[in-house]
């Protein structure tokens, strides 16, 4: 059964499509590094390796086929980061998308901010379906008309064009930070953001690129005695003067911008106490905390650690309100998962519309949602296989020992090369995104 | 961590390492606990951890390319390093050949994760490739291992050369040096195992199948481009083959290829 999105109606989750070359061998540039849906969910952001953006737009649902759902047909296509070369370090500038966040539509284009690791762009993806016909001063084909052959005026008329849709670069915020951006987030006023590297958060207004404050700097005089760096950050969905980031220690700060200029001094810390019977040398390393999100509702907060999801509530901050386990197998596996690197996969999670169920990723092209009412959970499998249109998305499960069942699968038979890092649940329908290395699957539920 | 003087008791051992360290080489083979024979072959708590250590300073060596390393990854290896000196300073199996600090406490001996964590501009373009090629073929003469050894040597050669790199882009060199110095001292006692006595014993005690890390990486590893780990299981063994004699005489040449380095 599926895990419910609202309601108490029980429903499954189908297949409805899947974008991206089939082919085994996968070029680097087309793995997708981050997906998001807009405000409405019209539209479905993708930012890849190679630093191209890809928008999804929703087709407006058929009239006679009422039950079948719109599907996300791409909309716009361009290159946001291009590789660059940083000449006083000697070293690359990846052009990977690492975060890309929408801006709540206020006319008839739509704003989205994307970054790289050094650099976040303001992208204007504006419409055109019309055109202007019968200038004075030049032909049809663009070339001036020589002045002393006009003999009239005409008013231009604007005539229907193939819809084109453009995107131009609005604002370029660069040069503001020195360790690798791994989060933005828009603040609620709609006119401030703020972006956050490894050591430092800054505090940017959308309007002026030449300035940005910092607002957190947890960068030791020493640097010799670094030894934790900030992992994520976001601004609260209702309260623009608070924001929270998150630390490879497994800690969430909470801070309000009306206290003081530089926050380094949190309002709240958020930490559970360490389980004293599991602790090993990779405890700080499961520990460290990959992505954090507040809920629709503000009142709550997901973090993601290697090993599991945890739901705090914003008033209680010595543990969280409820823990799931996402993958509680590789626990054995720590230190295999160690030597090839895999520990240090970077897991985001997601709300669902209503706050009732959350998502994340695992291996083997599995992803995990979890309801948190109900308190059941489910795996589900992004696969060329389980792809025939409303096809219905069979639960899988990974047997730790003993005797395998049919249908599960083996620990040791995972794939650690197919990871789901980056998911997106549509701020208001069931619908999912999930991305699968070059692939993007979406998925719907089916009512019964 | 008061409570380690049990630490070579096999309770403390579950403890301490769960089963994420424990089971490393047995993922997979579980049968082989029940055995008398497994028994004898599971590696001691001290190798794993030995292990795990030479691990993390590889990782930390070598995730230098072009592009500038993942300051969170090499923050996360570098206090696994620490945690595993600490825990090896304290229950007395690390032993400090340090002849410039005496007076130092333990804790300000650990590699700091500065010094660790940085990019190797120089290695990336190349410049120390001649020094780096005639030192590789002086120690190649001198040993009759095969290439593994060599490649393991050849890690712990870069580490200067890393190291050196940072002190060129501190602020002050003076006293980094004196740093680097240090920190390169742990980085060579770290990489060759200072347990003479019990090499023999650990070589006949270990079986292979600890340094087959494709026990539990079967699939893992078909696609994973493990490039700068590659090493990583043959790194490990000659590490516990070189006998006490070699190891003071590698130690002399690379200081002075080391201060070679840092004149120039």
């Amino acid at each position: 059964m599926g895990v419910a999105g609202g309601g108490g109606n029980d429903f499954q989750w189908c297949f409805s499509q899947v974008k991206g070359a089939i082919d085994e061998d996968v070029a680097e540039a087309d793995i997708i590094s981050t997906v998001e849906f807009n405000y409405s969910g019209d539209l479905l952001a993708t930012g890849d390796k190679g630093g191209r953006v890809v928008i999804f737009q929703r087709e407006q649902e058929n009239k006679s086929r009422p039950h079948s759902r719109g599907e996300y047909n791409v909309y716009s296509t361009f290159q946001s980061h291009e590789p660059e070369f940083d000449y006083l370090k000697s070293l690359e500038i990846e052009e990977k998308i690492n975060k890309i966040r929408w801006l709540p539509q206020q006319n008839a284009a739509h704003f989205l901010l994307s970054t790289n690791d050094k650099t976040i762009k303001l992208w204007k993806i504006s419409e055109r379906d019309k055109r202007a016909e019968g200038y004075n001063l030049k032909d049809e084909d663009g070339r001036l008309r020589d002045p002393f052959r006009i003999t009239a005026l005409r008013v231009p008329i604007l005539k229907p064009m193939d819809l084109m849709v453009e995107a131009s670069p609005r604002r370029i915020f660069a040069n503001a930070h020195t360790y690798h951006i791994n989060s933005i987030s828009v603040n609620s006023d709609h006119e401030t953001y703020l972006s956050a590297d490894d050591l430092r958060i800054n505090l940017w207004h959308l309007e002026i690129t030449d300035r940005s404050f910092n607002i957190v700097d947890i960068k030791p005089a020493n640097m010799e005695e670094l030894t934790e760096v900030i992992t994520a950050a976001e601004f609260h969905p209702h309260h623009c003067n608070v924001f929270v980031y998150s630390s490879s220690k497994g800690t969430i700060r909470l801070c309000d911008m009306r206290s003081s200029a530089l926050c380094d001094r949190h309002s709240k810390f958020f930490e559970e106490p360490e389980d004293p019977s599991s602790r090993s040398f990779f405890s700080e390393i499961i520990s460290s905390i990959s992505d954090v999100k507040f809920s629709h509702s503000g009142r709550y907060m997901m973090t993601r650690d290697y090993l599991s999801v945890k739901v705090w509530d914003l008033n209680m901050e010595n543990r969280p309100v409820e823990t799931y386990q996402v993958h509680e197998y590789l626990r054995s596996k720590l230190c295999s998962l160690y030597e090839n690197d895999c520990i240090f996969d970077k897991f985001e999670c997601c709300w669902n519309g209503s706050d009732s169920a959350i998502m994340t990723g695992s291996y083997n092209n599995f992803f995990r949602m979890f309801d948190r009412n109900t308190r059941r959970d489910i795996t589900l499998e992004a696969s060329r296989e389980s792809s025939k249109p409303r096809a219905i998305l069979k639960p899988r499960k990974v047997c730790t020992g003993g005797k395998r069942k049919k249908d599960e699968i083996s620990v040791d038979s995972l794939d650690f090369n197919k990871k789901i890092l980056h998911t997106a649940w549509h701020p208001m329908e069931n619908i999912i995104a999930v991305a699968a290395t070059n692939n993007l699957y979406i998925f719907q539920d089916k009512i019964n | 961590m008061g409570e380690e003087e049990g630490l070579h008791q096999t309770p403390l051992l579950d403890t301490m390492f769960v089963r994420g360290l424990k089971r490393k080489c047995f993922d997979g083979e579980e049968d082989i606990e029940g055995t008398l024979a497994g028994i004898k072959a599971i590696p001691s708590y001290n190798l794993q951890r030995q292990s795990l250590l030479d691990m993390s300073l590889v990782k930390l060596q070598l995730c230098h390319m072009l592009v500038e390393p993942n300051l969170c990854r090499s923050v996360l290896i570098a206090n696994t390093v620490r945690q595993i000196q600490e825990e090896m300073t304290q229950d007395g199996t690390w032993q400090m050949i340090n002849t410039q600090s005496t007076g130092q406490t333990s804790l300000d001996r650990l590699v700091s994760t500065d010094i660790l964590c940085r990019s190797s501009r120089e290695q990336a373009e190349g410049k120390q490739v001649p020094g780096y090629s005639s030192f590789n073929k002086d120690f190649e003469d001198d040993q009759t291992q095969d290439s593994s050894e060599t490649m393991s040597t050849s890690s712990s050669v870069q580490t200067p050369r890393n190291l050196q790199s940072n002190v060129w882009e501190m602020e002050n060199p003076q006293e980094s040096r004196g740093n680097f110095q240090k920190s390169l001292d742990q980085i060579f006692e770290t990489l060759e195992n200072k347990n003479p006595n019990s090499v023999e014993d650990l070589f006949s005690e270990v079986d292979n199948s600890y340094y087959d890390l494709d026990t539990m990486l079967t699939g893992m590893m078909s696609n994973t481009k493990m490039g700068h780990c590659d090493g990583l299981e043959t790194f490990s063994s000659p590490t516990t083959a070189t006998s006490n004699s070699n190891c003071k005489s590698d130690l002399n040449e690379l200081d002075h290829i080391v201060e070679i380095l840092v004149e120039s």
